[in-house]
């Protein structure tokens, strides 16, 4: 197998290191893909007083552990005019409080050997570290003094806001294939829909963007009320519960309000976006459509769902890649994903890139022939038993990591669903009939909110001649 | 009761503030693996590797061993491609080969009750993969697309061009994908001499995590071992010395920001200089969001949203490299302000201070890794690659802890060389002439 990648996701943005993006990509993509029968991760929780919610995932394999502090904020919550504020507040959130300035957050989390990063997505911000076990009071102590106690300076605003358009030219505008799906957005859901901008920002907006603005959002939304702390590693839960009191305890609940229902009723764009540059050398087609996620659809529906994108979609003895990629030659790489964490719609999408010679429409024509043979012939006597077998296999895997189940978890929490939506996984799996399957697929065809994206190479026509 | 033939030399190494310990198997063919086990989950991970890597690949041949690792899990012994990758995925094991400059490399991460089949994978894959037409067709296609994908990404252009200006005449100064054209023109019976000659047990290194037992690990490797032949019938060549000059080459492309790189020779990872320049490094730019590059170019000025540098020891020669991206305007403050630090360095201007937080962190840090059996099984190939010892991990705080002042302010003076800087910059950048 060759492990190169085509269908890049760019929903998430981290503040500090660009290397880590593509990981914890893996792991969101992986968030309900990774789960056991009989519980999955079987976490302890509890709540403060003040409404933090804590969880606690005890793993003694290393003297190691990791705290995460998840605020349910993301782009989706920024004031009209203002996208880009989630995730600049995140970068400025190493600034400094009064008791830790200068962005000594970091440098004491260094100085400790600790490991940390940031990271912003539609539905939420996060903020973790790694350190030595012993060493798990102090970055308590240091997240919880600047969950209420930021301060900010215009220079630090300034500054950032300069390394955050850099960012954006890095991530975004240097990137054809990114920006692409930047324009593919705004048609896919409606105009003044959340999820519809960027979560780095429009450029402009990013720009003109202020202290002021950022630290209303900080007092908007960053509480421990609308906040939950996961702690994975080598601890007893007794300890965590004696730290968290200690030093979350104290900071007063806001009040803030729950979120609204994120809905998509109002009539879409849809259609085709293409865009063409220069620099592209490699064509790449994808189909996204509008589906149900945990928060708006059914358990069961969900469960479907991520057993079609496996059977059709998922590597390299799926359907698609069989067909596309193995039997007709077509393509370089085809397959599905299925994002249902979302706390507003999910969507479910198709992707392949073509082998030179070969036009996108071909490639379409070839995806939507192989969706329609599932739809009338059906699943061959053991797919569906042998998908669910290794769907299920993975919840063992995804207890390996000590990683893993706190960012499961805590995406799980942040995004409105509950612990025991994700422990309960392998059992909505196993539920999945073939009937379940059937629907589920004609759902997905009959959707009308979708969007196509086209990326080719200036010049070239509809993929044809790519690479001659 | 089953007779063992193990002869299973066991030595520990206790780690007081892990809870691992690191065996050394030798099965009863006389294969070594290290081992840590952990029975808490049914889960086994093995890393592996071969000594020799892409820089082997014969000129006009580049990518091959690239390629050998794309397909080698494509179809082996009377398993045609699509039977073997339906078995891995029927029975979720991870077996898969990767193809690095100095090191061919494997690995396979099973459930505990399907460790003998994932063996017997990988030793098919090892010894009879069958490079069928379809398979090496389809993944010489999928490879050309990934290179023709990445060949205007900023980043990759411009690493190419500096370490093509390194090793104009050598191994190293090709990417180990190969070009198109190099791809297109290989074939079967390139995989298959590949194969014969580049996988043996003399050049084998072992690492293993999870649930097994060391005298079963014995009888795993050895079956999946055991039919390598004694010795590679390539021999790898001896030290080169990468060629910086303090050039400045501009890649020209229409895009808003620029992507920085730069570098020049460095040390290997025997060098007695290795911890001293690791934390001599640090302080300058290995250090995330602590180092003075971070500092200077990032949090002071805003000209870059990352910035660093870091030693890049491979087994023929040692290199110091490091990158920026910034807008077109700004190019030349941030290649000045590079310089500015690297000079600032080599001239000695370093405090107790700065140490003291540099070996900290870098003693904490490397621990922090040791949470997945993947992730502990890679530590263990690399101890074994640089012959660290099987105590290195309790070994490693005192090297970091040896380095003194002295030693940071003698390692800069001796390895970082502002003159010497070759950078390569991709983008439209103002005002910066390019020159040799």
């Amino acid at each position: 197998m060759y492990n190169g990648v085509f269908a890049k996701l760019d929903w998430v943005l981290m503040t500090k290191l660009v290397r880590r993006f593509c990981a914890s990509i893996a792991l969101l993509a992986i968030l309900w893909g990774g789960q056991a029968l009989a519980g999955v991760f079987n976490p302890e929780t509890f709540t403060l007083q003040n409404g933090l919610q804590v969880v606690v995932l005890p793993n003694h394999r290393a003297p190691v552990v990791m705290q995460m502090v998840w605020y349910k904020a993301g782009s989706a919550d920024e004031p009209a005019g203002k996208s880009g504020l989630a995730h600049l507040l995140e970068h400025l959130m190493f600034k400094g409080t009064p008791k830790h300035p200068n962005g000594e957050f970091s440098k004491i989390l260094a100085q400790h050997g600790g490991q940390e990063n940031a990271f912003t997505t539609f539905d939420y911000t996060g903020y973790h570290q790694t350190v030595a076990s012993d060493r798990l009071e102090m970055v308590m102590e240091l997240e919880a003094d600047r969950m209420t106690n930021l301060v900010l300076s215009p220079e630090d605003v300034s500054t950032e806001r300069a390394v955050v358009l850099e960012e954006r030219n890095q991530r975004i505008d240097n990137k054809p294939g990114a920006r692409l799906r930047e324009q593919a957005n705004q048609k896919l859901y409606p105009h003044n829909h959340p999820y519809a901008r960027p979560i780095i920002g429009w450029r402009d907006e990013l720009a003109a963007l202020t202290r002021e603005d950022a630290l209303a959002f900080y007092k908007d939304h960053y509480a421990p009320d609308n906040a939950i702390l996961v702690i994975a590693g080598d601890v007893e839960v007794a300890d965590v519960k004696r730290l968290a009191e200690k030093y979350y305890g104290p900071i007063p609940a806001r009040g803030v309000a729950a979120r609204a229902v994120l809905v998509n009723d109002a009539p879409i764009t849809g259609g085709e976006t293409v865009l063409r540059d220069a620099r592209v050398r490699q064509a790449s087609w994808s189909q996204s459509i509008i589906q149900p996620s945990l928060s708006n659809g059914t358990p069961k529906r969900v469960a479907a769902l991520e057993v079609l994108s496996e059977i059709l979609g998922g590597g390299g003895t799926s359907r698609l890649y069989r067909s596309l990629v193995i039997k007709q030659a077509l393509a370089v790489s085809a397959g599905t994903y299925y994002d249902q964490s979302a706390r507003g719609d999910g969507r479910f999408a198709f992707y392949a890139s073509p082998r030179p010679g070969v036009s996108l429409d071909q490639l379409a024509q070839a995806v939507r022939v192989e969706t329609r043979r599932l739809m009338d012939e059906g699943l061959k006597p053991t797919e569906l038993a042998r998908i669910k077998k290794r769907m299920l296999a993975d919840a063992i895997f995804s207890r390996d990591a000590m990683k893993t189940g706190a960012w499961t978890i805590g995406g799980a929490l942040a995004a409105g669903h509950t612990i025991e939506d994700v422990e309960a996984w392998p059992e909505r799996i196993q539920a999945v009939t073939e009937q379940d399957v059937h629907n589920a697929l004609k759902a997905v065809l009959d959707e009308p909110r979708r969007i196509t994206t086209k990326l080719l190479q200036n010049g070239n026509g509809d993929g044809q001649g790519e690479g001659a | 009761m089953k007779k063992l033939l193990l002869i299973a030399i066991v030595v520990f190494a206790p780690l007081q503030a892990w809870a691992v310990d690191v065996e050394r198997v030798v099965s009863p063919g006389g294969i070594e693996a290290w081992l840590v086990q952990d029975h808490s989950n049914p889960v086994v991970s093995m890393r592996l590797a071969f000594e020799g890597g892409s820089e082997l690949d014969p000129s006009g041949k580049s990518g091959l061993s690239n390629l050998a690792a794309s397909t080698m899990d494509e179809g082996a012994g009377d398993l045609d491609s699509q039977t073997f990758q339906q078995i891995l995925a029927d029975q979720s094991i991870t077996l898969r080969f990767e193809a690095g400059l100095d090191r061919f490399s494997g690995q396979v991460k099973t459930l505990t009750e399907n460790l003998d089949q994932s063996f017997d994978l990988l030793r098919l894959a090892l010894t009879q993969p069958r490079f069928d037409e379809e398979p090496v067709a389809r993944l010489k296609s999928q490879i050309i697309a990934g290179i023709r994908a990445d060949s205007e990404d900023p980043g990759k252009l411009a690493y190419d061009a500096l370490f093509a200006a390194f090793f104009p005449a050598h191994g190293y100064g090709r990417d180990s994908n190969g070009t198109a054209e190099s791809v297109k023109a290989l074939g079967p019976d390139d995989l298959r001499g590949f194969v014969k000659t580049h996988l043996a047990r003399a050049n084998l290194i072992v690492g293993v995590v999870g649930d097994v037992s060391p005298e079963r690990l014995g009888l795993l490797l050895d079956k999946a071992f055991g039919a390598l032949p004694d010795k590679p019938s390539v021999e790898r060549g001896g030290d080169i010395a990468p060629q910086a000059t303090g050039s400045l080459q501009v890649i020209e492309r229409n895009i808003p920001q620029s992507t920085i790189v730069f570098g020049h020779g460095g040390l290997k990872r025997d060098d007695p200089d290795y911890y001293a320049a690791l934390v001599m490094n640090h302080i300058l730019g290995g250090g995330s969001f602590t180092s003075r590059l971070y500092d200077e170019v990032r949090e002071k000025r805003g000209l870059a949203y990352s910035v660093g540098s870091s030693f890049y020891p491979l087994d023929h020669a040692g290199l110091v490299v490091g990158s920026a991206a910034t807008e077109n305007a700004r190019v030349s403050e941030t290649i000045d302000v590079i310089r500015a630090e690297w000079a600032r360095m080599a001239a000695g201007d370093v405090s107790t201070a700065e140490l003291k937080d540099a070996k900290t962190y870098i003693s904490g840090a490397f621990p922090l890794t040791f949470t997945s059996t993947g992730a502990i099984a890679r530590v263990l190939v690399a101890m074994q690659l640089n012959k660290l010892g099987i105590d290195y991990l309790d070994k490693r705080k005192d090297y970091i802890g040896a380095v003194s002042l002295a030693d940071v302010k003698r390692v800069a003076a001796k390895y970082l060389h502002p003159d010497l800087l070759d950078i390569v910059v991709v983008g439209k950048p103002a005002g910066v002439v390019p020159h040799s």
